[in-house]
C-alpha cells in the first residue's frame, strides 16, 4: 500500500504504508524529514499536512482536540489534519497529502 | 550587572542545561553521589516538554508508575529530588559554554547568569523551547521592533493599534490586558473559537459586542510595512478573500516549538542536531561534558524518559570521579545504604 507525499519543495514521494500505522509514522519511515515534536498525542501541531481534496471524504472527520491543535500553527486550510492523527487503513492505499509549512 | 557576574560566577559542582525529567532526575542520581547543582531552563518552570506540550496527557511507560500525567510526573520528580536542593535559573536560555584553563567550565545564560561548573549535562531535549514564528516572507526584518512574540513592557503599547494572533490563553490574556491602554486592538484568529478560559473569551466577546475590540477570522498571511516599521497585515480566510488590517504593532502567539538553540555553538560534536556519546559515561566530544535524554545519539538509542533515567545513572558515576577524585567510588543501594537514606533525609526506621 502506498502514500504519496508531496514535499515542500513540490516534489512527489511514494511512501510505503503499513495498516495501523499513523500518518505521521508513515512519513517518518519512510526517510522524509518532520519534525513531530511531541511524538505523535496532539500535542504540538508540527505533523502538519494537507490531504488531497479527493481523498477528505475517505478520512475519518478530524476530532476536537485536533482541530483545536491546529490553533498552534499557521497557514491552515479546510484540508489542514495532524498526519499523528491519521491511522492508516486498506481503504487508503494511494492517499495523497501534502506536506506544510512548520512541520519541517 | 553582566560584568558583576562575570566576575562574580556562581560556582558549583554540576550546571544542568534543561528542567525536563531527566534533567530533574539527575540532581538525583548527583545528589547521592554528593554533588551539587544548578539547573537552567529557558521555560518559567520545570518539567520541559511533560510541563509545556502534555501536562495532562497520560505516560503509562514510567515503570512502577501505571499512569501519570506529565505534571504529575514533573510534581513527583519534584518531590524525589527536594533533599538535595538544587538551584534552578527559570526563563534563560544557555547561551554559551566555555572552558576554562583547569578543565572546568563555565555557562553563561543569555540573561546574564554566570555558572563555573566541574561538570556540565546537557539535558536539552528537543532544544529550546521558542516561540513559533509565522512562516511570513519578510517577518524577520520587523521582529523585535514592531512584531513581537512576547509582551516584556506593557508600556511600549499605549496608545498603539494592536493586532493579536492566536487563539489560546497567551493571545487572549494579552488582548484583555492590553486593550485599556492600547489605541485599539483587533484579535486575529483563523477560526471564530477559541481554546482557552471561558471567562477570558466571555470577556473578549464582550469587548468586540460593545465595539471596544476587534475580531477577525482569518489566517496571517502577509505583513506589510518598511524598516521594520509594520503598516498593515493581511488575513485569508477559507474563501480566500483577503482582509487588510491597519496597525502599528502585531503581537502573534502561537505557541511554542524546540529548536536545538546556542547548544549548536557549543563546540560539541553533533550529528543530525544530537550529540553523539559513549555509552558507557554518556559523555560527549569534550571531558566533563555530559549528554543525556532525548538530545543525544548512540547506537540503539531509545527516546523514552526511562532511557534517559538510565542515562542519568551512569553519567552520576563518571562526574563522581571528576568531582570527588580523591574518594573512592562506592555502589550501594538506596534500600540498604544508612549513607544514602541520611542524604535523602529518610529518619531511621521510616523509609517507607
Amino acid at each position: 500500500m502506498k502514500v504519496y507525499l508531496t514535499d515542500m519543495e513540490g516534489k512527489e514521494h511514494e511512501l510505503e504504508a503499513t495498516e495501523e500505522w499513523t500518518l505521521m509514522e508513515i512519513i517518518r519511515e519512510g526517510g522524509i524529514p518532520i519534525l513531530a515534536q511531541c511524538g505523535g498525542s496532539c500535542a504540538c501541531a508540527t505533523c502538519h499536512v494537507y490531504v488531497d481534496p479527493a481523498w477528505k471524504a475517505k478520512l475519518p472527520e478530524p476530532g476536537e482536540e485536533e482541530i483545536g491543535m491546529l490553533d498552534g500553527t499557521f497557514d491552515v486550510t479546510p484540508d489542514s489534519r495532524l498526519a499523528c492523527q491519521i491511522v492508516f487503513t486498506k481503504d487508503l492505499d494511494g492517499l495523497k497529502v501534502k506536506l506544510a509549512a512548520g512541520s519541517i | 550587572m553582566i560584568d558583576a557576574a562575570m566576575q562574580n560566577p556562581i560556582q558549583t559542582d554540576a550546571v544542568i542545561v534543561g528542567a525536563g525529567p531527566i534533567g530533574l532526575f539527575s540532581v538525583f542520581e548527583l545528589g547521592l553521589n554528593d554533588i551539587k547543582c544548578h539547573l537552567v531552563d529557558i521555560l518559567d518552570k520545570p518539567g520541559g516538554q511533560c510541563a509545556e506540550l502534555y501536562p495532562e496527557k497520560p505516560i503509562y511507560d514510567i515503570p512502577a508508575v501505571p499512569v501519570c500525567t506529565g505534571a504529575e510526573l514533573t510534581e513527583r520528580l519534584l518531590e524525589q529530588i527536594k533533599p538535595f536542593n538544587a538551584q534552578f535559573h527559570f526563563g534563560q536560555m544557555a547561551e554559551s559554554l566555555a572552558k576554562l584553563p583547569d578543565g572546568t567550565w563555565r555557562l553563561t545564560t543569555d540573561a546574564g547568569t554566570v555558572i563555573d561548573s566541574k561538570i556540565v549535562v546537557i539535558a536539552a531535549g528537543g532544544g529550546s523551547f521558542m516561540p513559533k514564528r509565522p512562516p511570513i516572507k519578510g517577518i524577520e526584518e520587523f521582529e523585535g521592533k514592531s512584531v513581537f512574540y512576547a509582551v516584556r513592557k506593557k508600556d511600549q503599547f499605549r496608545n498603539k493599534n494592536i493586532v493579536i494572533a492566536g487563539g489560546g490563553d497567551s493571545a487572549l490574556d494579552w488582548a484583555l490586558n492590553l486593550q485599556p491602554l492600547a489605541k485599539h486592538v483587533t484579535l486575529v484568529h483563523r477560526r471564530d473559537e477559541f481554546r482557552a478560559s471561558p471567562d477570558s473569551v466571555g470577556k473578549m466577546r464582550a469587548l468586540v459586542a460593545s465595539g471596544q475590540m476587534d475580531l477577525k477570522i482569518g489566517n496571517f498571511s502577509a505583513i506589510k510595512g518598511e524598516a521594520g516599521q509594520v503598516q498593515s497585515i493581511v488575513l485569508i480566510d477559507d474563501s480566500k478573500n483577503a482582509n487588510e488590517i491597519p496597525c502599528d504593532c502585531v503581537l502573534a502567539f502561537y505557541g511554542l516549538t524546540m529548536k536545538l538553540g546556542p547548544v549548536a555553538n557549543f563546540g560539541l560534536d553533533l550529528h543530525e542536531n544530537l550529540i553523539p556519546v559513549n555509552t558507557a559515561d554518556f559523555e560527549t566530544s569534550e571531558p566533563r561534558v555530559f549528554a543525556i535524554g532525548d538530545i543525544n545519539a548512540y547506537p540503539g538509542k531509545m527516546k523514552l524518559i526511562l532511557s534517559g533515567f538510565h542515562e542519568a545513572a551512569l553519567m552520576a558515576k563518571k562526574a563522581f570521579a571528576y568531582i570527588h577524585p580523591d574518594k573512592r567510588y562506592r555502589f550501594q543501594y538506596t534500600t540498604s545504604s544508612s549513607d544514602l537514606q541520611g542524604k535523602l533525609g529518610v529518619e531511621k526506621g521510616t523509609a517507607a
